[in-house]
C-alpha cells in the first residue's frame, strides 16, 4: 500500500506525511500517537511520476506542479519517509 | 512502483487532487482504495 499526496506546500506536505507515518504531529486528530508507517510519496515525486504516462501526467498533474516548488515538497516527504516510524511524535507535554 | 499497489490517494483544493492523482494512479495500473480532496479555507 502507498499513500500519494497532492499537497501545495512544503509544510503541508511534511504534515501529511507524518500523519499517515508516525502519527499526528499536532496531536489534534484521531491519528495522534498512531504509526501507520505507510509509505508515502508526493505524486510529483521523480520515482511516482517515472510510473506515470506523460500524457496522463501532463493532463492532471503537469499544471498545478508548475504552482510548486516540486523539490522542496519532494525532500520533506522523503525526509519523512526515510525516518519511517523510528522517531515517534512525543505527545504535548509529554 | 505503482503496478499493482493499492493507493491512498490525499489531495488538497489548493495544489493537486485526488480525483487527478487516482486517475493517474490507476492508469499506472494501480488500485485507488481511498481518494479525499482536503480544503482548509
Amino acid at each position: 500500500m502507498v499513500v500519494l499526496l497532492g499537497t501545495p506546500t512544503e509544510d503541508a506536505s511534511r504534515l501529511y506525511a507524518m500523519t499517515v507515518t508516525t502519527g499526528d504531529p499536532s496531536w489534534a486528530g484521531a491519528l495522534a500517537g498512531v504509526a501507520l508507517d505507510l509509505p508515502v510519496y508526493h505524486v510529483t515525486e521523480e520515482t511516482v511520476k517515472a510510473d506515470i504516462a506523460p500524457a496522463d501526467y501532463d493532463e492532471h498533474l503537469a499544471l498545478m506542479a508548475m504552482a510548486m516548488d516540486v523539490d522542496a515538497i519532494g525532500e520533506a516527504v522523503r525526509s519523512v519517509r526515510e525516518a519511517g516510524s523510528s522517531s515517534p511524535v512525543a505527545p504535548p507535554g509529554g | 512502483m505503482l503496478k499493482g499497489k493499492k493507493v491512498i490517494a490525499l489531495g488538497e483544493r489548493d495544489g493537486i487532487q485526488a480525483g487527478a492523482i487516482a486517475a493517474c494512479a490507476r492508469a499506472a495500473g494501480a488500485e485507488v482504495i481511498l481518494e479525499k480532496t482536503y480544503c482548509f479555507v
